[in-house]
């Protein structure tokens, strides 16, 4: 027995503990000056969300403990049912859960809160582990994909129904996770353009957007079929028609309407370039024809969809999301708030607690999804890089971890681990610094909260228990 | 071996580029883009503009004429603004629901003027009681704060155009002086503009903290950043409140002017333009309302007549063509004309006279304005054969007619002065040819008709000229700035006629008569059972769109003269029959304190204004 336990200690992975110690703290810190009034000022006020945030990171401690002290097969043999668990309680949330800010997410248990969204990224996480570890499961074939994404699809229909969008896009991360299992690349690719194409023909003009398309099919087509002298043909046809439409307009006196010019002169010469094209008899018109029509079809059906099947408070959410509509006041004022707050911080930061913006409540929900806010303001550029650089560094070691690991279970729920990280990283910050839409998720081990503080914790510490143990061969 | 382990790599890529992109970015926006720090600054940092008390205007005894009442502004900060109940809102500041909403409304578009980062003005001037009731609701009304400054209070309507009066100032005058912003106030005419600088004072800032509810977090870095306010400095004026208030009830029928000095210093005393207005008037949000009905009055009570009216100056110019004909040694005292009715000129012509006066000297022919003699005297002058043509001996006489102060600005400290007009002789060569024209040609000029044009300020500047003998200081209007040693040094520089005293020692012998003695056309408003020695001369100024205006100058007592005044009264006829009896109970009133003469009161106060 104390060999055993001198040889968990000895293995146990002490760099990702480390870090994480550290994010917490720092984390801790700065909801303290996020938060901080004159009349608490101890970081251990209970009354005051720096001292609950303790608590929590002490039970978060204890829950360690736990999950050190809990036999390694547990994870393994309980992996379903830990899931099906999860599910439970999402169904419950919806039953009895209370209403916050238009979402039903939070679980109350006397004085305590939950949030059973964060804790079925850790269930789900195990079952597709679990599942993907069967003998002679391969992602590559069409009835394990269904299955992983059957695993996938069901936490997310009952987060939808909360609906909360933040926790729903999460569970997109599992794609990673999949591609380092044998997922296909096309398909990742064919769903990442979806994707993008989704929310592009949204935002953007449609009119861009075909013409976005017709470049790349002329693109691809060049690329993909060397047919150089045909594509220059169709490409400059297409220039000289739209020269053309653009005098005509110029010499009427017309105002410039280049929705027009731009859709008559790509359909006039698509046309011709089809009957060249196919009079060479040259190969992959069908298909190339095919991909610039569905893309086309596809950006349309988008907002179709968006405006005719989607319900108003639906397409309201989905509209902040985009930041086609953001508060109330109607100018991205959170993120411009955020961006101020980080900017000003310059490179070393205005110092502890000297932080004007995110105390003075300019930035929105700065203890929660906006933390890094405070990190930006009062610790500078120094303080965002070393943020930014100790998760790109327990990323890279929780990848090396999995890695390392003999079980594919191991190896599997270590590359989950990864990717929601990854993904609550990067969406928290990137929304910060507004590269990216506001989309409330919390930045990992930062965010004020027990539930979500929990259940990283739980996340991360099931895979170091995990490798730990490494060396027991674990099926 | 995992065939797909390789993608560990492009994962772990995918992981690591993301990271650089996030510090590339932070880079921009922390350390390149500093554009986010002024946001920061203006985010948090409420400039609280303190804006110092205007200095108070006295008259010469100490009196106030303008004072400041407090007047609170409500502010708007748009980004802040929550929603809130408009229905209780309106009703306390007195304002309908629908200008309310509308004005909420606009404060939020965003546009090149409105920032709706900072506070902008939302109502200005809301009344003590409005104040009141908001100041305790005011919490209620996230992004709403009020501003307090003070407004213009005039304690007697009187001296509207001297005084001028404080507006917002518009953006070319915010491109002029940086110390100005948007919806400061800034004197714009009168003495409020002429001292705006010493008025105004210095304005302050007060830097605080506040959070995102407004709520005031304490003062930045203790108020070290602060500027204290500096309260405007006081003026005191030449004004005698009470003579111009009763100029001003003189006058309060006709359109006209009377303008009192004080001869040894040049010190305004009065200055009435009728018909006046209320100062009142143009403070505030009733400015907006009342300036334009108060231009489109056709009595014109905004034009100020005092400086800016150019009449002839009729009769009254015949002392200055008198002084110049003894200077000129054409005229001796005793020089004797004779009047038969008129002066021959130009073979047939004749300019009449009023009566047939037969042989007159100087001061004769000064005590009852005798126009033949004076077509005589300026004969002489112009056609001198000293001067080897009539330009030089015009040139002579149109020198020494502007050694008064005629025909330029003081350059004093009353705004929007004008200059009148005495021609050149250039402008009489371009009208009737070079050399063609001699004395007759411009007879007009010896009894102060024709081309002469004078302020009522410039003829009142001739009367103290007289009253001193020889020599005036600048005419202005204000005594003392608190703070300030002594007056502008222009205002003690002695401007001295390059006449012989003696010359005025006779005008002065005429114009005393011309009020005390018997024959004098001015003998009805003599003030010698009052005890004062009140000499002047009457005029009667021809004018081509109507009724003569009537001209009165004068000045007591003959020896060392404490006032000279000069009162023209547009369409009203023989000179001392309205602007006599002005000039007359005006006197009375500053030398004595008194008003002795009732029924003279009464048939000024008679006066009906007729084209
Ligand atoms: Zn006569």
């Amino acid at each position: 027995m104390i060999d055993s336990r001198t040889s968990f200690l000895r293995n146990l992975d002490w760099t990702t503990v480390f870090i994480y110690l550290l994010l917490v703290i720092m984390g801790w810190i700065n909801i303290y000056a996020a938060v901080y009034n004159d009349q608490h000022k101890s970081i251990f006020e209970i009354s005051q969300r720096y001292g609950s945030q303790m608590l929590w990171i002490l039970a978060a401690f204890v829950l360690v403990f736990v999950i050190f002290m809990i036999d390694l097969k547990f994870y393994t043999f309980f992996a379903y049912p830990i899931y099906g668990l999860s599910l439970l309680l999402l169904i419950l949330v919806l039953v009895m859960g209370r209403e916050i800010n238009g979402a039903r997410a939070w679980l109350f248990i006397g004085k305590f809160s939950i949030q059973p969204a964060e804790f079925a990224k850790v269930a789900t996480a195990l079952a597709i582990a679990k599942y993907l570890s069967a003998y002679n499961i391969k992602v590559t074939s069409l009835r394990a994909l269904l299955s992983v994404g059957l695993i996938i699809f069901l936490p997310m229909v009952l987060i939808i129904l909360q609906p909360d969008a933040g926790s729903l896009l999460v569970f997109f991360s599992f794609s990673i996770m999949l591609f380092r299992e044998g997922l296909p690349g096309g398909v990742l690719i064919f769903g990442f353009v979806l994707a993008v194409l989704f929310f592009v023909s949204l935002v953007v003009l449609k009119v861009y957007i075909i013409a976005a398309i017709v470049l790349i099919g002329y693109l691809a087509f060049v690329l993909y079929t060397r047919n150089y002298k045909e594509t220059l043909i169709g490409f400059s046809l297409t220039v000289a028609l739209f020269f053309l439409f653009w005098g005509i307009m110029k010499v009427s006196h017309k105002t410039n309407d280049f929705y027009f010019i731009i859709a008559a002169s790509f359909f006039l010469s698509g046309l011709v370039f089809l009957v060249i094209t196919f009079f060479r008899k040259i190969r992959h018109v069908a298909a190339f024809v095919l991909f610039l029509f569905s893309a086309i079809f596809f950006a349309y059906s988008v907002e179709y969809m968006y405006h005719h099947i989607l319900h108003e408070h639906q397409r309201d959410r989905m509209d902040i999301l985009l930041g086609l509509k953001q508060d109330p006041l109607g100018m991205g004022y959170n993120v411009n708030q955020s961006m101020i707050a980080i900017g000003s911080g310059g490179f070393a930061g205005k110092g502890f607690l000297q932080g004007t913006q995110t105390k003075y409540n300019f930035v929105p929900e700065q203890s929660t999804d906006f933390i890094f806010c405070t990190v930006g303001e009062e610790w500078g550029f120094m303080g965002t890089a070393v943020v930014v650089g100790l998760f790109m560094f327990l990323l890279i070691r929780v990848i090396f971890i999995s890695e390392r690991q003999r079980s594919t279970f191991s190896r599997v729920y270590g590359y989950s681990v990864a990717s929601i990280l990854f993904f609550h990283f990067a969406i928290n910050v990137g929304m910060t610094i507004g590269v990216l839409p506001v989309i409330g998720i919390p930045l990992p081990f930062f965010s004020y909260g027990g539930s979500s503080l929990w259940s990283f914790t739980i996340l991360l510490f099931v895979l170091i228990r995990l490798d730990a143990s490494r060396m027991e061969l674990l099926k | 071996m995992n065939p797909y382990a390789f993608r560990r790599y492009i994962v772990g890529a995918i992981f690591v580029l993301t990271g650089l992109i996030y510090i590339v970015r932070l880079f921009y926006l922390q350390i390149i883009d500093r554009s986010y720090e002024r946001s920061a600054e203006n985010n948090s940092r409420r400039l609280i503009t303190q804006y110092p008390a205007r200095g108070l205007i006295y008259d010469r005894n100490g009196q106030l004429i303008v004072y400041n009442e407090a007047a609170y502004d409500l502010m708007i900060t748009p980004v802040e603004v929550k929603t809130f109940d408009t229905v209780e809102f309106s009703k306390i500041i007195n304002l309908p629901i629908e200008v309310v909403r509308e004005k909420i409304r606009k404060s939020r578009v965003k546009t090149n003027t409105n920032n709706i980062f900072k506070p902008s003005l939302f109502v200005g001037q809301l009344s003590a009681e409005n104040y009141a009731l908001l100041g305790e609701k005011l919490y209620k009304y996230p992004g709403f704060f009020v501003q307090t400054r003070t407004l213009r209070k005039y304690a007697n309507k009187t001296a509207a155009h001297l005084l001028g009066y404080v507006g917002e100032i518009d953006s070319s005058g915010i491109k002029k002086d940086h110390y100005y912003k948007t919806g400061d106030y800034i004197g714009i005419s009168g003495l409020e503009k002429t001292y705006e600088t010493d008025l105004r004072g210095r304005k302050g800032t007060n830097i605080l903290l506040v959070d995102v509810h407004n709520r005031v977090k304490g003062s930045f870095q203790n108020g070290r950043a602060d500027t204290v306010a500096i309260v405007g400095s006081d003026l005191t004026t030449t004004l005698d409140a009470n003579l111009q208030e009763y100029g001003e009830f003189l006058m309060q029928n006709m359109r006209g002017s009377a303008v009192a000095i004080e001869p040894a210093t040049g010190e305004i005393l009065a200055m009435v333009s009728a018909p006046t207005y209320d100062p009142g008037l143009l403070i505030g949000r009733g400015r907006r309302v009342n300036f334009p009905y108060l231009q489109n009055d056709p009595m014109k009570p905004l034009f100020f007549r005092s400086a800016m009216a150019n009449y002839p100056p009729g009769s009254t110019f015949k002392i200055v063509n008198g002084i110049i004909g003894l200077q000129e040694g054409v005229l001796t005292p005793n020089t004797h004309y004779s009047c038969a009715g008129g002066y021959n000129y130009g073979g047939s012509k004749l300019l009449k006279c009023t009566h047939v006066h037969g042989s007159l000297n100087l001061p004769q022919a000064v005590q009852q304005s005798c126009n033949t003699y004076f077509c005589n005297v300026f004969r002489s002058i112009i056609d001198n054969r000293k001067y080897s043509s009539t330009n030089q001996s015009y040139n002579v006489w149109r020198d020494d007619v502007m050694s008064f102060g005629l025909g330029k600005k003081f350059n004093s400290d009353i705004s929007n002065e004008l200059s009148g007009n005495v021609p050149s002789s250039g402008y009489y060569d371009r009208v009737f040819g070079k050399d063609r024209w001699k004395s007759n040609t411009i007879i007009s000029l010896a009894i102060g008709q024709a081309e002469l044009g004078i302020t009522p300020l410039q003829m009142a500047n001739i009367v103290t000229t007289i009253a001193n003998r020889g020599y005036y200081y600048t005419p202005h209007l204000v005594k003392k700035i608190l703070n300030k040693q002594g007056i502008d040094s222009r205002f003690l520089e002695k401007h001295t006629t390059p006449f012989d005293t003696s010359a005025y020692g006779v005008i002065i012998q005429g114009m005393y008569a011309a009020v005390n003695e018997a024959g004098g056309t001015a003998y009805w408003v003599n003030m010698q059972n009052l005890g004062i020695d009140m000499c002047g001369k009457t005029g009667t100024a021809q004018n081509p769109h109507g009724e003569n205006h009537s001209v009165f100058i004068a000045f007591a007592p003959r020896e060392n003269p404490r006032i000279a005044i000069a009162v023209f009264v547009e369409n009203a006829g023989y000179g001392a029959t309205w602007a006599g009896r002005i000039a007359s109970l005006m006197v009375e009133k500053y030398l004595k304190g008194t008003r002795t003469r009732k029924p003279m009161e009464d048939f000024v106060l008679t006066f009906k204004y007729k084209k």
